[in-house]
């Protein structure tokens, strides 16, 4: 066969088959998470700040895989924050001050929120693909309508919400429980592990090329001691009030927002590998113009992308206005923000065609973790936002030199 | 006689105010390749890009093996079994070899792409091109433009073309890569393939091409078979739209 892969000597990265761009930010995050420790005393790496934490990112953590996927289209979404404000502003008064008291239950409220966050996602897909308007206009649009529409829906606070929807933002009762959580973490092990195996036993029936069976080890290895700790480390924070004055300590276990924000995670980053629909979103990414000869239908794609991104800005809306049990007019300002930049941390590439969920996962901790550590060692919030720019404005520069020297244009 | 495969009759097509095809008549039989050829802007690609589906010409009709078809859309094209390998390529610049070769036409199981098959068929549609490619799953972007040129001839090939439309398939090549074109054309042909070849390149052509149609301004100038002219008349043709008396030329 001419097409044989020649057996060339690898590097060590190269045949671990991990991404130097990953790694990067693997261990970039190590450091911050290191320097917060010393930094705070050892209050960074508590088992009780590191549950908070998962729980702060996940708003952002459901929302970053979407825009990860608009941005690969080649488009921008401005108006996530608004949009957020305005639905999670929509559950709130359907489920808590309907008008003429004609409250909703809250499955129904959050199931309105959704069905608008979908339409607005659609419509500004719609906008663009099909009358050429640029997402970046659309949706700068958009922030500005729904987060006046949000004080316009209600220009004050609205509160409390229903206990059973409060569950979705981690509070009171929002974690899953001990044992729960090492079932999560247990079947998210296996899972790993069969998807290798048989990933592996497939290739080598093909003939292809496959990693060195101690690389392929070390990374599973790796990956499950990762899932095994994270499990433990949410099973070692106490529910608030036990496990003192003789009260015997119950786990809490991983917050359900957290839960949420993985699953979506886990689920996005399948369908861009392994999907028809994923796979085109990056086809369009990078040639829109051969997506379209190739009959793919780039026009309904952008809707279908912005209307995906549109849903997951409804769940995190739900999951916001449940953590704070009440939605104000200004929840989720700057949200955009903090969402693009963890995509762009992440290695998602602005002009299109290339980025990865596992990318904007690790982006999206980053920045929670820089905000949650510099709020921990009492950084001013306006400060904060300085430290936030400086690390956005180093990935991206650390991006564009690792992309220059892979090569690629 | 038999029928000829492609038969594109008084075809017309305006942009604007400009004129891009003015009453064209092409035809093409099975296993014979016809050479489009004429100045940059004298239509031919806009030609081809009605019957790959990519315009709708304003007038005119097309048949294919006798039977007249409505070209909307580049899928109307592929099913009726005409494959473009566009000049531009038309690939997916940041995605591998597999995922181009099947791009719009991914094999899957359920929902999920079917990866293996995939890369198996890809290899061997590329192994039968004679084409080295290393890796087929690196991003194309990162391909010599003999292998990229290969990834997208692949693609037409896969999907057995009955008719393949070849828009300047050499201008990014090697000396070594175009002589792998010209053989695989040739193969293309003995199996019965009708190929459009376009090309500015007269060499390419006459090595190529059974006949040759000669566009200027949006017309054609008439239809030769090579083997009646010499260069220097198809040049004339080309340049000065004028007509050489050979026989069988229309």
């Amino acid at each position: 066969m001419q097409n044989a892969q020649t057996n060339r000597p690898k590097s060590l990265l190269a045949s671990l088959g991990v991404d130097i761009q990953l790694l990067t930010l693997i261990l970039a995050l190590v450091a911050v998470w290191v320097g917060f420790q010393i930094w705070s005393g050892g209050i960074f790496l508590s088992p009780r700040n590191l549950w908070t934490l998962t729980a702060q990112t996940a708003v952002v953590g459901i929302m970053v895989g979407g825009m990860v996927l608009v941005i690969v289209a080649r488009q921008i979404d401005l108006g996530v924050g608004s949009v957020l404000g305005f639905t999670a502003m929509i559950m709130a008064v359907l489920q808590a001050s309907a008008p003429m008291g004609l409250n909703l239950p809250w499955v129904l409220a959050m199931l309105v929120g959704i069905a608008v966050g979908v339409l607005i996602g659609a419509f500004n897909g719609y906008l663009s693909a099909f009358w050429g308007v640029p997402a970046f206009v659309v949706t700068l649009a958009g922030m500005l309508v729904f987060r006046n529409g949000t004080f316009s829906v209600s220009s004050f606070t609205i509160a409390p919400l229903d206990p059973t929807f409060q569950i979705l933002g981690g509070g009171i009762n929002g974690s899953i429980g001990e044992l729960w959580t090492w079932v999560f973490g247990i079947a998210a092990s296996l899972l790993v592990v069969w998807q290798t195996i048989t990933g592996r036993t497939r290739r080598q029936k093909n003939g292809f090329d496959v990693r060195p069976m101690w690389s392929e080890a070390l990374v599973l290895g790796v990956t499950v001691a990762l899932i095994l700790a994270f499990a433990a480390v949410m099973n070692s924070y106490p529910i608030p009030g036990t496990g003192i004055d003789n009260i015997p300590a119950v786990a809490s276990g991983m917050p359900v927002p957290t839960l949420i924000a993985l699953a979506v995670l886990g689920y996005l980053n399948w369908m861009t590998r392994a999907t028809r629909f994923g796979r085109y979103i990056f086809a369009i990414g990078g040639n829109p113009e051969a997506a379209n000869l190739a009959g793919i239908n780039v026009k309904m794609m952008m809707v279908y992308i912005f209307a995906l991104m549109g849903f997951l800005t409804a769940i995190a809306a739900a999951v916001q206005a449940a953590r704070l049990n009440s939605a104000t007019p200004t929840v989720g300002r700057d949200l955009e923000l903090t969402v693009i930049a963890g995509a762009v941390i992440g290695g998602t590439v602005l002009s299109g065609g290339s980025g990865t969920i596992l990318g904007a996962a690790l982006g999206a901790l980053l920045m929670s973790s820089l905000e949650n550590g510099l709020g921990l060692v009492g950084v001013r919030t306006e400060q904060q936002k300085i430290y936030l720019g400086i690390v956005l404005l180093v990935a991206v520069l650390w991006n564009v030199i690792s992309t220059r020297r892979k090569g690629g244009r | 006689m038999m029928t000829p495969m492609i038969e594109m009759n008084n075809i017309s097509l305006r942009f604007g105010g400009n004129q891009a095809l003015d009453d064209v008549s092409v035809n093409l039989y099975p296993g014979e390749v016809v050479g489009l050829l004429g100045h940059n802007g004298a239509g031919k690609s806009t030609l081809i890009k009605v019957l790959s589906g990519a315009y709708q010409a304003d007038s005119g009709e097309i048949k294919i093996e006798g039977k007249h078809v409505e070209i909307k859309s580049p899928q109307d094209s592929q099913r009726h079994g005409v494959e473009t390998i566009y000049q531009t390529l038309a690939l997916a610049d940041n995605l591998d070899a597999v995922a181009n070769v099947f791009l719009g036409r991914e094999k899957v199981n359920g929902f999920v792409l079917s990866e293996d098959e995939m890369e198996v068929e890809a290899r061997k549609v590329l192994d039968r091109l004679r084409v080295k490619i290393p890796s087929l799953r690196v991003p194309v972007q990162n391909m010599s433009g003999g292998q990229r040129q290969t990834v997208a001839i692949a693609r037409a090939v896969y999907f057995k073309a009955k008719v393949l439309i070849m828009d300047e398939p050499t201008a990014a090549l090697g000396p070594e890569e175009t002589s792998k074109v010209s053989e695989l054309i040739a193969a293309l042909k003995a199996e019965g393939v009708g190929i459009f070849l376009i090309s500015h390149d007269l060499h390419d052509v006459f090595d190529l091409a059974d006949r040759c149609t000669v566009m200027k301004n949006g017309k054609v100038v008439g239809t030769v078979n090579t083997k009646d002219v010499t260069q220097d008349q198809v040049l004339g043709m080309i340049i000065g739209g004028v007509m050489p008396d050979v026989p069988n030329a229309t």
